[in-house]
């Protein structure tokens, strides 16, 4: 193992970046800037929470996306019924997300390979029928958050730079978290079902329940970004759980580098911005980013982490 | 009674319709072992070609023809293009990879068509309401919808069962590199069976378009549908598929029509038309979560090994 190399490096830099980022924007007076990258910091957080189940734990959800809109209504219903404190918002969008997770893990778990990948795409696909028909609450047209989530006088919400910083270091936490878990002994044994199911089970470990903790834990990390994004845009809407939001996800975990701590954060950061680059060029970037993406899976193995990780040996 | 006939006969439309979507996606899936999300794209653009077509021609049956065709060209090129290369890959490379085609469809439609929706303006002889029991009309059009998808799976039945063509494609589902060895040519039976599945989705979008309108984004919610038919009925399986197509068509039909006046008479006013929109979409979900639990591989599994 050698002390350096460059997916390191690039790593660092990029961390870096992301850390100094309020600064290069305040100096140079480009508000838009810091705007658009608290929105890729939180979805880093949301793709890094579905890289825990995808890359260690070999379940791969496609309606993650679910998370995002249940934490997001969370504190858009809490704010809209007159509950301001982000010390309940907050803990009730990690609940509600940890709950559905339960449900759904539970009854998706049963199934495995291509049958999981489409249970979980119907049950969001679910989620988000609900959120159209919360007519209370909005229903298609979304809702409205007038207030931010007031942590009394803790951290403001609605300084940009504070807020940024809050979501960066909840992005740090959940790396962090991840981190420890991977390398537990809990961790381990998930790991150990992702190559073999069967010899784990036959050693002894109660494959499922492992299974529906580790899911568990994702989609609650998950709701967290749900809460943040919520916060991000003052506004919720059934359309965050769209089907098609679950597949981006996916892709800047697959882009980054599945199964590696840090690729879905540089899978976001590459995806957002390439997004954000292409459709200032023309309206028409989904052209573009369609086939780019079939080209990286057809020949980019193992995402950004990946072709770093094969410049580095030469 | 009247409502209830007319309602059921839409549940079977609707079933049929979402049918021909399923067969392609499940024989694909069986045959070649490909997870294709782009399988709505080639829906839309059955609907699509159908739209342009038929306004050349002037003639409602000829740019359905045309069109049939278009999808079948359109999928056999696809595939030789692209989707042959993901044969053998994760399943996961292949959902990543059609969700690119799926971007690229939609934005490629947007910039041929524009983003405003087409309208598939149907001739006089199919609006017109047709007696099917005394006293009970039911519009011409759809009728002739229920015809045409019974005709297709008695084909789709007849030519897999029966002929020999179909006997490679039921020997190519359970032992690939059997009859690969047996000097079968794979490579064209994958294609032409890519083709079949494009050109069932193309008829299903086509067939649909004069019903709703023909827009951007079409074939993703009925996608999703035709996936919950597929692994309720056990992917693979083109009898499952048939009767998971028809279950939940009708299903998804009834509860829509009926769902909200049964909920009135144990709820509030109120309460029924604030929950009976949402459980009436959460129906088919529900149901596939029951087979799910009760039997995770589908009603009716293909192959078990």
């Amino acid at each position: 193992m050698k002390a350096f190399t460059v997916s390191k490096a690039v790593t660092a830099v990029m961390l870096a970046g992301l850390v100094l980022l309020p600064l290069y924007s305040h100096l140079s007076g480009n508000i838009f800037i810091l705007t658009l990258f608290t929105r890729i910091v939180i979805l880093a957080l949301a793709a890094a929470s579905l890289n825990l189940i995808m890359g260690f734990g070999g379940m791969m959800s496609f309606g993650h996306a679910a998370y995002l809109g249940i934490g997001g209504y969370a504190v858009g219903m809490l704010a809209q019924e007159g509950i301001g404190s982000g010390f309940i918002q907050f803990p009730v969008a990690l609940a509600a997300s940890a709950l559905y997770a339960l449900v759904i893990g539970a009854l998706s778990l049963r199934t495995r390979g291509v049958y999981f990948i489409m249970i979980t795409l119907a049950f969001a696909q679910m989620a988000y029928y609900v959120a159209s028909g919360l007519a209370r609450y909005g229903g298609d047209d979304g809702l409205t958050v007038y207030k931010r989530s007031d942590f009394s006088g803790l951290i403001n919400l609605s300084n940009r730079t504070q807020f940024y910083y809050l979501c960066l270091a909840c992005l740090f936490g959940v790396i962090f978290l991840i981190w420890r878990i991977v390398n537990s002994r809990f961790g381990l044994v998930v790991q150990g079902l992702r190559s073999n199911e069967q010899r784990m089970q036959a050693i002894g470990f109660p494959a499922k329940r492992y299974q529906l903790v580790c899911f568990v834990i994702s989609g609650t990390m998950c709701g967290l970004a749900g809460a943040l994004l919520a916060n991000n845009t003052d506004f919720v809407s059934p359309a965050v759980m769209y089907w098609t939001r679950s597949g981006d996800l996916m892709v800047m975990v697959i882009l980054g580098g599945m199964g590696t701590l840090f690729g879905p954060i540089m899978g976001a950061v590459v995806f957002l911005l390439l997004e954000e680059f292409l459709s200032q060029i023309t309206e028409y970037w989904a052209l573009i980013m369609g086939p780019l993406l079939l080209l990286i899976v057809l020949f980019g193995r193992g995402g950004i982490m990946g072709m770093l990780g094969r410049v580095g040996r030469g | 009674m009247l409502l209830v006939v007319e309602q059921f006969l839409n549940g079977l439309q609707f079933g049929l319709l979402l049918f021909l979507l399923a067969a392609g996606l499940t024989l694909v899936f069986g045959i070649m072992d490909l997870v294709n999300l782009a399988h709505g794209s080639l829906y839309m653009m059955g609907a699509y070609f159908a739209a342009t077509f038929a306004a050349w021609t002037g003639s409602f049956l000829l740019g359905a023809l045309l069109a049939l065709g278009a999808t079948l060209v359109l999928g056999i090129v696809l595939e030789m293009s692209a989707l042959r290369h993901l044969y053998g890959r994760d399943h996961l490379d292949h959902v990543l990879a059609t969700f690119g085609l799926i971007l690229f469809f939609n934005e490629a439609v947007r910039l041929i068509w524009g983003p405003a929706g087409l309208a598939l303006p149907l001739p006089v002889w199919l609006t017109v309401p047709v007696p099917i029991l005394p006293g009970i009309h039911y519009p011409a059009y759809r009728l002739a919808i229920i015809a045409v998808a019974l005709l297709v799976a008695l084909l789709l039945y007849l030519g897999v069962m029966r002929t020999r063509i179909g006997m490679l494609i039921r020997a190519g589902a359970s032992n690939r590199e059997m009859i690969g060895a047996l000097g079968i040519n794979i490579k064209l039976l994958y294609t032409l069976v890519f083709g079949l599945g494009a050109a069932l989705a193309g008829l299903a979008g086509l067939m649909q378009a004069p019903i709703l309108t023909v827009q951007i984004g079409m074939g993703e919610n009925i996608l999703i549908l035709a996936f919950v038919i597929i692994v309720i009925g056990g992917i693979g399986s083109i009898r499952g598929a048939f009767l998971a197509a028809i279950f939940v068509g009708m299903i998804d039909t009834l509860g829509r029509a009926f769902l909200p006046n049964l909920l009135r008479q144990v709820l509030s006013g109120a309460a029924a038309s604030t929950a009976a929109p949402a459980l009436s979409s959460m129906l088919i979900y529900l149901l596939m979560a029951i087979v799910l639990v009760v039997r995770p591989e589908g009603l009716f599994p293909a192959n078990r090994r």
